[in-house]
């Protein structure tokens, strides 16, 4: 044993990079839903990139750990202090034997990552160690952490070596209750009319409630399907398909308002989707939160590649500054 | 092959899901022809073996295949995906090395008929249950009559998707026999789990409890969705039915009903199952005789 949950916070889950190649199984991606900050938080302890951690969202746990730990917490702004004293994010650090992790309030974003050098040590499920709650696989037993339970952590690769080192401050990323997510339209848009297609880039939208590792609904405007004889198979709705697949990031819109799927995507069904997030903004999407505003922008797939490599470009920076 | 066979279908639709995906459309509504083409594409498209294939998928009338783009760039592999198409225009048949099961159902049962009385408000038709609705819409004269249809020939599962569990069954039967059943008007905030549900043209057995829109029909003693892996045809996986798998429901009364819970309940209980090659021409040219040789390797011995 090595970390004990005294409190767990809203909802905390052991997440790793993901569990790919299982969608013919019906299985998502999963994984940590911003991947950025997770994978720099294991650079900072001196994991493996995909070395199991700790997602907490919106309100964080209180921890006690029972052994020595190098930890680092990054992702959403949430003060974390030890044994009731502040301390820093983006930032390998030393915890001992007895000493409390707890966290202020969130200031900025949603998910804040805890990684540990070693690793959270769950048995993998599928190939991956993420937690998949909706079917009770991954992760600690399947699900979000309760009091009471306890984490082991994984034999470190090489013991302090980034203690104290950190993220330069114009690497870390800012979260703002206003995003713009960049999407390419496509998919089964041409069901759309052109006024809702104008609509849905128009608009600024709201997050609501219904905003989890499943998907984000927003609120804002009703967006609607040109009427049509619908298809022998397809629901009798003129914005539902014969059943398809939906890619992580896909945008469907039951009821006219958008939902964007996210890691933990159901992954398929009979509504039609408009589009698609790019990869390198489900990191931006994971920091968003209920209330917060939310635009979509259409980009090409050239823009969305060249996006892909500028944000890999910048992990591996960092990743660089360390190994150095 | 019969010429009069060959698949006739729009050209595809190929998109972009992202950068990490691509989206193709085979058609806009759903036939067996169009699930063979989406079958045999996405086998295809497995032998190839092709460096930075993530996820290949099939759905009823499309498919989805995951990449990454840093080693397989999208355009790539839509002038993959495109030479596949091509190659099968004059040769969609497929042969699918997989199983026949027989799959018990209660029709009527007391549970799912609690289930819709709460929630005739959502229904498009309030005074009638969900199986008199079903049948009366299909043209049947009664619901034995639907029900002994509905029974009468084997599914193949043309997707799985949703959850895992959840499977999209397409009868094998010509188009003239389709059963179809629209959805409920609101969707329904609860579902047995194990409930035998009919929506547009796709039968289900319900692997969890939950919302649901489909008409309610009946239920199965077995389950679909096993996360314990506690029944011998879960050892391998959470869930029971494949892509691929054909089955037949079998109508059951409630002593069979309650003896197969008692086994399920015991962890004795097996599907019965039968290996066999199933190949789409013969399904399409003659379904009535190929059905019947299916039943004859699942109940023959």
């Amino acid at each position: 044993m090595a970390i004990r949950i005294v409190s767990p916070g809203l909802l905390t889950t052991v997440q790793d990079a993901g569990r790919p190649g299982k969608y013919d199984i019906v299985l998502p991606p999963s994984g940590a839903m911003d991947l950025f900050s997770y994978e720099l938080g294991n650079y900072l302890v001196g994991n493996e990139p995909d070395a199991a951690g700790l997602e907490i969202t919106y309100f964080g746990p209180r921890l006690q750990f029972t052994e020595d730990a190098i930890i680092a917490l990054t992702g959403a702004e949430m003060p974390p202090r030890i044994n009731g004293d502040e301390v820093a994010t983006w930032e390998a650090l030393q915890v001992r034997a007895g000493d409390v992790l707890s966290f202020d309030y969130l200031k900025a974003g949603a998910r804040s990552y805890l990684a540990v050098a070693g690793g959270i040590d769950v048995p993998a499920s599928f190939g991956s160690r993420s937690t998949y709650t909706y079917i009770g696989i991954g992760g600690y037993k399947g699900r979000a952490l309760q009091e009471g339970d306890e984490l082991h952590i994984g034999e470190s690769r090489n013991g302090a070596g980034h203690v104290g080192t950190g993220v330069t401050p114009d690497q870390i990323p800012t979260f703002s209750d206003e995003s713009e997510l960049r999407v390419i339209i496509g998919l089964c848009s041409y069901l759309l009319t052109e006024e809702s297609k104008e609509e849905f880039l128009g608009t600024e939208w709201t997050v609501t409630p219904d905003a989890d590792r499943t998907g984000y609904r927003y609120r804002g405007g009703v967006l609607g399907f040109v009427e049509r004889e619908q298809p022998s198979g397809a629901g009798s709705g003129p914005g539902n398909v014969v059943d398809i697949n939906y890619p992580m990031g896909s945008i469907q819109v039951p009821g006219g308002e958008p939902i964007v799927l996210a890691r933990d995507a159901i992954t398929g069904g009979g509504f039609a989707t408009i589009g698609t997030v790019i990869t390198a903004d489900l990191d931006r999407l994971a920091q968003t939160k209920t209330n917060d505003k939310t635009r979509f922008r259409s980009v090409t797939l050239d823009e969305a590649l060249q996006a892909r490599k500028q944000r890999r470009g910048q992990l591996e920076k960092i990743k660089s500054a360390f190994n150095g | 092959m019969n010429d009069s066979r060959k698949i006739k279908l729009p050209p595809a639709r190929y998109e972009y899901g992202g950068d990490e995906f691509v989206f193709v459309q085979l058609d806009e509504a759903m036939s067996l022809d169009v699930n063979f083409k989406a079958v045999s594409i996405t086998q295809h498209l497995r032998e190839k073996e092709l460096p930075g294939i993530i996820d290949i998928c099939h759905a009823n009338a499309s498919y989805m295949v995951r990449f990454n783009p840093d080693k397989l760039h999208p355009d790539n592999l839509i002038a993959e995906l495109k030479k596949i198409e091509e190659s099968l225009v004059d040769e969609a048949q497929i042969e699918l090395r997989t199983q026949v099961i027989d799959i018990p159902v209660m029709y009527q049962d007391p549970w799912t008929h609690e289930t819709l009385m709460r929630f005739r408000d959502r229904h498009p038709d309030p005074q009638s249950t969900d199986i008199e609705y079903v049948a009366r819409v299909n043209g049947y004269r009664t619901t034995e009559d639907f029900i002994a249809a509905h029974c009468g020939s084997p599914y193949l599962v043309t997707m799985v998707a949703f959850t895992p569990g959840t499977s999209f069954c397409y009868q094998l039967v010509p188009p003239e026999e389709r059963i179809e059943a629209p959805k409920y008007i609101r969707p329904r905030t609860d579902t047995p789990e194990r409930a035998l549900e009919l929506g547009g043209s796709f039968s289900n057995i319900r692997p969890v409890r939950g919302a649901g829109g489909y008409q309610l029909i009946g239920m199965a003693p077995a389950p679909m969705f096993d996360p314990n892996q506690s029944l011998v045809d879960f050892q391998e996986f959470i869930a029971f039915l494949k892509p691929g798998d054909i089955f037949k429901y079998r109508r059951i009364d409630r002593d069979e009903f309650d003896r197969i819970r008692a086994e399920v309940e015991a962890g004795t209980f097996e599907y019965r199952k039968r290996d066999f090659t199933f190949h789409s021409d013969r399904s399409l040219e003659d379904p009535k005789a190929y059905n019947e040789e299916i039943l004859g390797v699942l109940y023959g011995d």
